[in-house]
């Protein structure tokens, strides 16, 4: 079976992929500047929404009567799509969708697609399949397309180059855009006047188009994306093909149901009121849009997913990013670090059981990146429990270590400690007597693996006398 | 009727900080309640759940319910230890326990009743609500209404307070440098508030933050809430680590 391209080749584990982006001061500092402006702002018009726990609990009830229905919303949806001209394809993994779409575009006459901004598609690494295929996708949306002519990776769902300043973002523009003006000023406005200009002609001339959906409606078959530039809306009316890959999970059974993710999506994400620009479509219509509509739909580890009941909640995920924009470990490493096109908290869930291999180590790491201070689970407006997850895929990870791990035969002598009374209060007291090698009251300086906290952080000496020890004395 | 109290020291206050649990113990009393201290009591185990050491875990949890089986209340000044009893137990194995633990500031205030429990303490003081407390317990406004009520204490807002230090258990080690980033800020804004005291309802925080304010001999001590509470114009907090 093919690699499945949702984590990165040659990225490390995340404390050392970490390692880097901790050492760097700017990106730091953007990274603080970007979430806590978007935090701040979400918090004020979440706080507008008098309402917000009752929808946050409906979202969370119409995604988990999706999962536990997922067949047969997904048989509806495909004759709905059907009945009204579309076409739809099943993909179970990365290498099927890639492959359907690249024949797709072949069939077309085409060598060159544009492409609205989906998770989906780089989920699967499609433009990269596409260009081994001979043929180029252009991103038109505005972040997307500074990351991909930086031959950079995404470091956020939503704003995947919010690495990136504006200075760097000019250099790229100047480097790799053709026709970009050689004295590009790094000018959000001229930016954007140079990306708009690139971006029409690609418009103007593309056959496919491909996308990702936000939602899909079982009912009628109509497919929904929401974005803020506009750049989306034009590949969808303006091709002649259009080609849509969707997770097999984004489905929601009718149009009533949008009304609740309408209202939760956009002030999670872009804490915004409302959403600048909403299309839907519904198969083909003659005369007006795309002469061809094809559905691609993904699974690529979504049933494996779902057939776990503690990890499947993370495939009620809208993709809103609010949980990165609040977890303290995102905001310090920033979402590269994460080495998937998943990052911050729903990344550390999401991306370890689509790997769905407990022996790889970086995928691995993943939940283990959070200091389960909750915050995520807070924000998160389908209430997904990423904590709850985190702790049952650490569960999984340690079940696939050997017996003989340092780390589970420490944690197995120190269960037993914990476990007999006497043991516990005879380890207190040979603890206690540390006392009498350490001079000053505290400890500054443990071997390994004892360095890691006393690196950055004095560690205190057991007492000299436990509680428990005391109360037995005293009180006892 | 007097009410029946255990204390649940948890493994860290009883190994570490003996002196919070005999405050917990003295401001208990102070308040007419019959204290005891079930001895067969050890550890909640939330380090080993945390981790991912499920089984080793359920049989720790289940050894706490038998410490404390015939109590009215188990207190723990512990946020992270009274979440993990409430929240997790129930998902683990079958036990009354969860119903029956309060976090120390619970206790005081919903079944208590109080909020001036005539503490004096006068220093500046400000106060990290700490992750679990916040947001598995949701203690809210409790642990800074017993503050409020402190004589002579004067009590200063931490900015960023809700952000978490970067302890995590395991986390401090397994991703050691992410969680210095986070300890870095939180000791930057304690320092900015020019606080004598740091104050919290867990001294698994305060160890960390307390840890990296050592390093860099700041000068602001991390003192539990329950100290605090403790303390009275008789029987002064007396610095004693
Ligand atoms: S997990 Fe929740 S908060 Fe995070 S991106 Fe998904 S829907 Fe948004």
């Amino acid at each position: 079976m093919a690699r499945n391209p949702v984590t990165w080749l040659g990225v490390p584990a995340f404390p050392e992929a970490a390692h880097e982006a901790l050492a760097d001061s700017q990106l730091r500092r953007n990274l603080r500047h970007a979430t806590h402006t978007i935090r701040d702002k979400r918090t004020r018009v979440v706080s507008e929404v008098p309402d917000w726990e009752e929808l946050r609990r409906a979202g969370e009830v119409i995604k988990d009567d999706v999962l536990a229905n997922l067949d047969t919303y997904l048989e509806r949806l495909e004759a709905a799509v059907t009945a009204r001209g579309g076409v739809v394809h099943w993909a179970r993994d990365a290498a099927e969708a890639n492959e359907i779409v690249l024949r797709l575009v072949r069939e077309a006459g085409t060598d060159e697609v544009v492409k609205v901004k989906s998770m989906a598609t780089a989920e699967i690494g499609l433009n990269e399949a596409l260009e081994a295929g001979g043929v180029t996708a252009v991103e038109t949306d505005l972040a997307e397309l500074i990351v991909q002519l930086g031959h950079d990776r995404p470091s956020h769902i939503l704003v995947p180059a919010i690495h990136r300043n504006r200075a760097e973002i000019r250099d790229i523009f100047r480097r790799e855009m053709p026709g970009a003006p050689a004295d590009l000023p790094a000018e959000p406005r001229a930016l954007a006047e140079a990306a708009r200009k690139h971006l029409r002609q690609k418009f103007l001339t593309a056959k496919v188009a491909v996308s990702g959906a936000n939602f899909a409606v079982a009912d009628t078959g109509s497919i929904m994306v929401v974005e803020s530039e506009g750049n989306g809306r034009m590949c969808l009316t303006l091709p002649e093909t259009l080609i849509t890959v969707m997770g097999l999970e984004k489905l929601v059974p009718s149009w009533r149901d949008l009304e609740v993710f309408l209202q939760l999506l956009p002030r999670s994400s872009t804490a915004e009121r409302m959403n600048p620009y909403t299309s839907v479509w519904t198969g083909v219509t003659p005369g007006d849009g795309p002469r061809e509509f094809h559905l691609v739909l993904l699974d690529n580890g979504r049933t494996q997913t779902l057939a776990d009941p503690v990890g499947r909640q993370a495939l009620r995920c809208i993709r809103c990013s609010a949980c990165l924009n609040v977890c303290p470990v995102y905001e310090r490493t920033g979402g590269q670090a994460y080495g998937s096109v998943y990052p911050g908290p729903i990344g550390a869930i999401l991306t370890p059981q689509l790997v769905a291999d407990p022996h790889d180590k970086q995928a691995a790491s993943l939940p283990y990146a959070s200091s389960l201070c909750g915050a995520c689970f807070e924000v998160c407006p389908v209430r997904i429990d990423i904590p709850e997850v985190l702790t049952h895929l650490r569960a999984k990870t340690v079940a696939a270590k050997p017996k003989t791990s340092p780390e589970k035969l420490a944690m197995t002598a120190l269960g037993k400690v914990f476990h007999d009374p006497r043991k516990y209060e005879a380890a207190q007291k040979a603890g206690s007597l540390a006392r009498y090698l350490v001079p000053g009251g505290k400890i500054t300086k443990l071997p390994w693996p004892g360095s890691l906290w006393t690196d950055s952080r004095d560690a205190p000496l057991p007492a000299r006398e436990s509680f428990r020890t005391w109360w037995r004395n005293n009180r006892g | 009727m007097t009410v029946r109290v255990a204390l649940f020291a948890t493994c860290l206050g009883d190994t570490l900080f003996p002196e919070t649990c005999k405050a917990v113990l003295r401001l208990l009393e102070r308040l007419g309640c019959e204290v005891d201290f079930p001895l067969s009591q050890t550890c909640c185990g939330q380090m080993h759940f945390n981790t991912g050491y499920r089984d080793e875990t359920v049989p720790l949890a289940r050894r706490l319910g038998e410490s404390f089986a015939g109590y009215d209340a188990v207190v723990a000044p512990s946020g992270s230890c009274a979440a993990m009893v409430r929240d997790i137990y129930p998902k683990l194995l079958d036990s009354d326990l969860p119903g029956r633990m309060y976090e120390l500031s619970e206790f005081l205030v919903d079944v208590l009743g109080v909020t001036d429990v005539g503490a004096y303490f006068p220093h500046r003081v400000t106060y990290h609500p700490t992750c679990h407390s916040l947001r598995m317990l949701g203690v809210g406004e409790r642990p800074l209404k017993l503050l409020r009520a402190v004589r002579g204490l004067d009590l200063v807002e931490l900015p960023a307070a809700e952000s978490c230090c970067g302890f995590g258990g395991t986390f401090a080690l397994k991703n050691s440098e992410t969680s210095t980033a986070m300890l870095g800020d939180k000791m930057r804004y304690v320092l900015d508030t020019g606080a004598e005291v740091l104050t919290a309802g867990d001294n698994s925080c305060l160890m960390h933050i307390g840890g990296g304010l050592s390093r860099l001999r700041a000068g602001v001590r991390t003192v539990h809430l329950a100290d605090i509470l403790a303390s009275t114009e008789e029987e002064p907090w007396l610095a004693t680590r």
